[in-house]
């Protein structure tokens, strides 16, 4: 499809609509963003604004720059902000009491007066006639960035190009852990493995009836559960000490309302008020545990 | 005219005393051997010298008698030019020969008088000091001159009234006695800024003339300047002679020693004032209301001195209020005008001469009693200290005007000429010598005669030669000084070419009624203290007396007076001031660092360390900028 | 459209996205919101090349993805730096200019 010609079909027709739908909901999504506890639900809201202004992008005759926009920004930006989260913790819910005294009010404060004289000279402001990107589109939005990107601001081209180095050098250097002691062999591997208190590989997690999950922990011969065959991040996350209720002769409303009373104890009830929608089906508890699969 | 021959080198007789304190000062305890001897040496080259230009003065005649010296130039400062000059005319030759005789011969006493001090070097270099300071003072010839020779004299009797450092009741008497005389300096010094306005120049030649032919620029003077340049130069008198109001000094100033005591505060510095009216005569011609206060300041001193000296029991103090009163005697006469110059004068040369015999007779008992002063506890010393016995008898004669005798001629003359000029004034004069003669003889009788009422440990002997030879030169002086002088008016004839002759002169009458009834008061005087202390026993411890009594022990209220009128009002308003540079100037600059520090305080609580606070700042900052903006487009 | 519409749009995201900085303590959803922020102001840019008939300003909306994806880069890796040291990734923990 010639971008072009999509574009101005857009300009004509359904500009307004579209322009007013998306700004809708990327307000919000932005408001969202503000106001969410979990960093993770944040960082999706972010998604949303991005997405709609790349389309917000394409009404506005810049398909390039949309479709950048999308890879770039959304797809590698976001995703490495997502993939922070995760290393830092995405369990780690913000408080949303405020410590500073006042600063929510002046906050608020300075952004509707921001906001106010920037909407007001904007509003003042005599803008000539749209020229449209017609003519400057002629030969295509890309042909048309790229004759100025390499013509009129080719040094900071260059310059931008020594800049994404830097960035990745740094990343390189901040990111980098110094070993501090020899990288183990294979044989100080081995040596230490048997000098320590389990000289066997650990036991797996469990494969059972009604379960088979990577968080399901087996059971030692006595009949309790091995903690040592849960992977120690998922652990943290769920209590594998009860995990075998079945075993313990309990009927599934009961091992189904334990898990519900575990996930209540997890998260935060009083404000978390999606636990409180949450539905107890017979035999789906939820928040991560088991019965994925039967 | 300018000085030839001996009288060119008048500056060496300032020169070697001056010279010899400095030796002895900066020599230290190296010249303590032999210093003494080159401290006496000093006044004495100089009365030589002194005497030499004496003799030479009086081969000149009448105005040819005025010789000046000049030396360098002082200081020339926009219009005001001040030489460093000399004059000798036959009053500074007079004030020369007395200081530097009387002054040679108390040198000698204080040799002896002073043999048991460790610090007779240091006492004769401040002796020394003091006769060169009071030198440049008779012998300068403009006010500035005279001025730096009055500092000298009044740092010298600081000096000296403070000798004993380590006493408190000496350095206080000291530092009371320079402070008093500053008073009186800065009479002084604004009467020389005066005539300095009014003139232009401070120089005797100028301002006040060479004699009757050659009249200054004083008789140039209105009334209204003349009278206060004329009562400002009786401040500084006052100051300087102990007369009221600024008397107080004088009494305390007896804590130095006698020496001390006769040399400065009888025979020379006390008169520096009487110096220094008679001096300025010219310029007390065109006021007679300064000549009017003057009159009623001596009167009105010689009787307060008369009074207080009634009731001291201490020596020295008795002596002291006698020297007030005498020299109240002198400033009256001074005060006559034309009439009274030369009296007073002359009255000032016998008094040196007696009063000072008179200090070192009672320096010579106390030497022989063991430093005591307290009258009371002396007693029948007349067959024991024979001479001092005698020499002090005849100053006692002398002072009292008993007939023949040096006072007898120019007291009978002061209270004559007080007489024709104002009955109330020769009233007051006449009435003095009345208390004059019974303090005297009161003081006569309870050394010298009845029984002993000596201490425990008193052992009274004569004191050695070198102390009782002055003794007998001052005598001789008390003796026959007066009649010298005033017989054939010798002395008026002599003062002449610098004072002038008084209108109506007589010469001296030994008949004159005034004289007469002067005589008889006297008698009465001296009968009535023969009754109260000549025939009963002297009581050991003072009687309580009545008030007028305990009025003059407690010096007339001078002390209260100036206490609760000068002192304590000024220790209030230091009080005050320093409550407000406390409260007010500290408390300005203090709570202005207090306010400043309690408001940075408050103010770093902005710092609350936080990132989003220093977010929001910066945002507001930059809502603050659009607004800006805006309006400057807009 | 007129750009007025984009340009009110763009200044309410930048202000959300301002106010989101002072607002949330966790480091990276401060980050974020300065993202939104970036966006915005590129959303004007954008606005204002259609309004000129020339692409300078798709350009410089162009620059700044780059600076800001290197940005990001730089950012994220000196937040997983103080993470690694101090557990922790609030915002208010770098305050030692408090008084």
């Amino acid at each position: 499809m010639n971008p072009t010609l999509l574009a101005e079909a857009q300009t004509h027709a359904a500009e307004p609509f579209v322009f007013w739908l998306l700004a809708i909901v990327s307000v919000s999504a932005a408001l969202g963003m503000i106001l969410m506890r979990k960093a993770v639900h944040a960082a999706l809201l972010l998604a949303v604004v991005m997405l709609s202004l790349a389309v917000l992008y394409a009404v506005l005759e810049a398909p390039f720059l949309a479709f950048v926009q999308v890879i770039v920004y959304t797809g590698a930006v976001l995703m490495l902000f997502l993939f922070v989260l995760m290393l830092v913790g995405v369990s780690s819910t913000d408080s949303l009491v405020e410590t500073i005294r006042g600063q929510r009010l002046w906050a608020a404060l300075a952004g509707l007066g921001f906001v106010g004289l920037l909407a007001a000279g904007v509003a003042g402001a005599a803008l000539p006639t749209t020229a449209g990107l017609a003519r400057a589109n002629a030969e295509g939005n890309v042909v048309g960035l790229a004759r100025l990107l390499f013509t009129k601001y080719v040094f900071a081209f260059e310059v931008a190009s020594a800049l994404l180095i830097t960035a990745a050098l740094g990343a390189m250097v901040l990111a980098h852990r110094e070993r501090l002691a020899p990288k183990a062999t294979q044989r100080a591997l081995s040596k230490a493995r048997f000098l320590g208190d389990h000289p066997t590989p650990l036991p797996g997690p469990g494969t059972y009836a009604r379960h088979n999950a990577v968080d399901m922990p087996a059971l030692l011969p006595d009949g309790t559960t091995s903690e040592l065959s849960v992977n120690p991040i998922i652990a943290r996350r769920t209590a594998t000490a009860g995990m075998h209720t079945d075993l313990e002769g309990r009927t599934e409303e009961q091992a189904a309302g334990d898990d519900i009373a575990a996930v209540r104890a997890a998260t935060d009830t009083a404000a978390d008020a999606d636990a409180q929608d949450r539905e107890v089906k017979a035999g789906v508890p939820t928040a991560g545990n088991k019965e994925a699969g039967k | 005219m300018k000085a030839e021959g001996i009288q060119a080198l008048a500056w060496l007789l300032i020169a070697l005393p001056l010279a010899s304190a400095a030796v002895l000062l900066l020599g230290g305890r190296r010249t303590d051997r032999w210093g003494h001897l080159l401290g006496t040496l000093a006044p004495v080259l100089s009365f030589v010298l002194g005497l030499a230009m004496f003799v030479q003065m009086l081969g000149y005649s009448g105005a040819e008698r005025r010789r000046a010296v000049h030396l360098y130039e002082f200081f020339s400062v926009g219009g005001f030019k001040v030489d460093a000059g000399l004059l000798l005319d036959p009053l500074s030759m007079t004030f020369v020969l007395l200081i530097t005789g009387v002054g040679s011969l108390i040198h000698v006493y204080s040799i002896g008088y002073m043999s048991h001090d460790a610090n007779r070097r240091r006492f004769f270099a401040y002796l020394n000091l003091f006769v060169a300071a009071m030198l440049l003072l008779v012998l300068a010839d403009n006010y500035v001159g005279v001025y730096f020779g009055w500092e000298g004299v009044g740092l010298a009797s600081y000096l000296l009234i403070g000798f004993w450092q380590h006493k408190p009741s000496a350095a206080v008497a000291a530092k009371k006695a320079f402070v008093v005389n500053r008073v009186g300096d800065m009479g002084l010094a604004i009467a020389i800024m005066l005539m300095f306005a009014t003139f232009g120049t401070v120089g005797f030649e100028q301002v006040l003339g060479t004699g009757a032919h050659h009249e200054g620029l004083a008789t140039q003077l209105s009334t209204g300047t003349a009278t206060a340049i004329g009562l400002l130069l009786l401040l500084g008198a006052c100051g300087k002679s102990a007369q009221l109001p600024l008397q107080s000094w004088l009494l305390d100033a007896m804590e130095g020693p006698t020496p001390v005591s006769a040399l400065i505060h009888a025979a020379t510095m006390v008169t520096a004032g009487v110096y220094l009216i008679v001096r300025s005569a010219p310029i007390f011609e065109m006021s007679p209301d300064a000549q009017l206060v003057v009159t009623i300041v001596g009167a009105a001193t010689l009787l307060a001195g008369a009074i207080i000296g009634c009731a001291k029991d201490d020596i020295k103090k008795a002596l002291a209020g006698s020297t007030m009163s005498q020299i109240g005697y002198m400033v009256l006469a001074a005060g006559l005008g034309p009439a009274g110059y030369a009296i007073a004068i002359a009255h000032l040369v016998v008094h040196g001469f007696f009063k000072a015999g008179m200090f070192l007779g009672a320096g010579s008992v106390m030497h022989a009693m063991n430093d005591e002063v307290n009258m009371r506890r002396y007693g029948g010393l007349a067959k024991i200290m024979p001479i001092t016995f005698v020499t002090f008898g005849l100053g006692y004669l002398a002072i009292i005007g008993f007939p023949g005798f040096a006072g007898y001629f120019t007291k009978d003359l002061i209270i004559e000429a007080s007489w024709a000029h104002n009955p109330v004034l020769g009233a007051c004069a006449i009435l003095g010598a009345a208390i004059t003669a019974f303090y005297m003889s009161r003081l006569m009788f309870m050394t010298f005669f009845g029984e002993k009422r000596w201490a425990e440990d008193a052992h009274p002997h004569e004191s050695p030669p070198v102390m009782t030879w002055p003794l007998v030169l001052l005598a001789v002086g008390s003796v026959f000084g007066g009649a010298f002088m005033i017989l054939g008016d010798r002395f008026m004839h002599f003062l002449e070419p610098v004072v002038g002759a008084p209108e109506h002169h007589h010469g001296f009458d030994p008949l004159a009624p005034v004289g007469l009834l002067t005589l008889a008061v006297v008698a009465a005087g001296v009968a009535l203290a023969w009754a109260m202390y000549g025939r009963r026993p002297v009581p050991v411890e003072a009687p309580r007396g009545g008030v007028l009594t305990k009025a003059a022990r407690r010096d007339l209220y001078g002390d209260a007076l100036n206490e609760s009128l000068l002192m304590r009002p000024g220790q209030w308003l230091t009080r005050l001031t320093v409550f407000f540079d406390n409260k007010g100037v500290d408390g300005l600059v203090n709570g202005l660092a207090a306010g400043i520090g309690g408001t940075s305080g408050r103010v770093r609580r902005v710092q609350t360390g936080f990132v989003r606070s220093y977010a929001l700042s910066m945002f507001l900052g930059a809502a603050l900028v659009v607004a800006a903006l805006l309006v400057v487009r807009v | 459209m007129s750009p007025t519409h984009y340009l009110v749009l763009s200044a309410i995201l930048f202000t959300i996205g301002g106010i989101g900085v002072l607002v949330r303590r966790n480091a990276i959803v401060v980050f974020m919101c300065v993202e939104l922020m970036l966006n915005a102001t590129n959303l004007a840019f954008v606005s204002f090349a259609r309004m000129h008939g020339n692409l300078d300003g798709q350009i410089i909306a162009f620059f700044v993805m780059v600076v800001a994806a290197a940005e990001v880069v730089v950012g994220l890796a000196i937040l997983m730096t103080i993470f690694r040291t101090r557990r922790s990734s609030s915002v208010d923990d770098a305050n030692l200019l408090k008084y």
